[in-house]
């Protein structure tokens, strides 16, 4: 068994509203600073034991698959590194 | 023969439900959610609240709760299911109806009351009515935006399982009698059955004549005597 964060990217898929990441972008823009458009997303850092990073990357997607993303609103990548 | 009103920790509706439905003739009692449903429940309530403290997405980790594998199991043998507010985010997260309601297009938890065309008559929450009525409920919410694909809403309208929409006091479904940018102005919705519903408007909260209006209490009696 080898140690592994798995990180769990969600966000909205393309053309679902975000009203958070609009009233964030508003706030920047009172603050003085330009910018196009802004986007956010949920990160999750997920550390585990697992056989290989193949089997660490399956436990992830089923993680985001289950509960961490709504596929009716949401995209999700997972990314998954040996932890030191 | 009772409804089970589901509390899950932070539910907040679940005693208005039970007083509610008591109102208007229903048995109901408190169910907590670890204690699983009664045998022979006629009808289930998923109350409104804040379950899990809204963690994660409203709803998402009361929808994955074992009693909802019940609750599941139930609708689908045909006993009413009927999820209010954070029961309707609930309902949603664990597949009972299609769609996702999310963060109000205002980005703020809303409270106020609310203006709500009958869609269709076709379901025992709404058959009371007239296609076109206009009833008066109560909302208060943050995630309360109805979410899905164009092509997924197309066809849940072709099966008339719309069953209100965010309208002005004369009935009409504008965008500024959109409390919440729900996707064309969709209030509540059946699933599959037509005996499981998901609402983010509060019927309990217009059921007894000493808070305001009872719209909401021919809402509820339908649910209950569909049992």
């Amino acid at each position: 068994m080898t140690g592994y964060t798995a990180t769990v990217t969600v966000r909205l898929k393309h053309g679902v509203l975000d009203p958070e990441a609009e009233t964030t972008a508003r706030a920047l823009e009172r603050l003085g600073f330009e910018l196009e458009d802004l986007r956010s997303a949920d990160r999750f850092e997920v550390d585990m034991d697992a056989d290989s990073a193949e089997a660490a990357t399956e436990r992830a997607e089923e993680m985001a698959e289950r509960l961490l993303a709504n596929p009716t609103i949401h995209d999700y990548e997972v990314e998954v590194a040996e932890r030191e | 023969m009772t409804v089970a009103v589901v509390r899950f920790g932070g539910s907040n509706c679940d005693r208005d439900a039970v007083r509610a439905l008591e109102h208007v003739g229903v048995d109901a009692e408190l169910v907590w959610y670890r204690d699983g449903l009664p045998e022979d429940v006629s009808g289930i309530v998923i109350p409104g609240g804040f379950s899990y403290g809204d963690y994660l997405r409203a709803g998402a980790m009361a929808a994955r709760d074992p009693i909802m594998e019940e609750v599941r199991e139930a609708a689908t043998e045909g006993v009413p299911v009927l999820g209010i507010c954070n029961g309707a985010q609930i309902g949603c997260e664990a597949s009972l109806t299609p769609g996702a309601f999310t963060t109000n297009r205002s980005a703020r938890f809303q409270c106020e009351h609310v203006n709500l065309r009958v869609e269709t008559t076709d379901t025992p929450f709404t058959a009371a009515f007239e296609e076109g009525d206009v009833v008066e409920l109560p909302i208060a919410h943050g995630e309360g935006r109805f979410e899905l694909p164009d092509d997924h809403l197309d066809r849940l309208e072709e099966e008339d399982r719309v069953l209100f929409r965010y309208c002005d006091s004369e009935g009409a479904v504008t965008d500024g009698a959109n409390p919440n940018g729900s996707k064309r102005n969709v209030a509540g919705i059946v699933g599959e059955r037509r005996t499981t519903a998901v609402l983010m408007p509060h019927p309990e909260r217009a059921t007894l004549p000493d808070v305001g209006g009872t719209d909401g209490a021919a809402v509820l009696r339908g649910f209950a005597g569909s049992a």
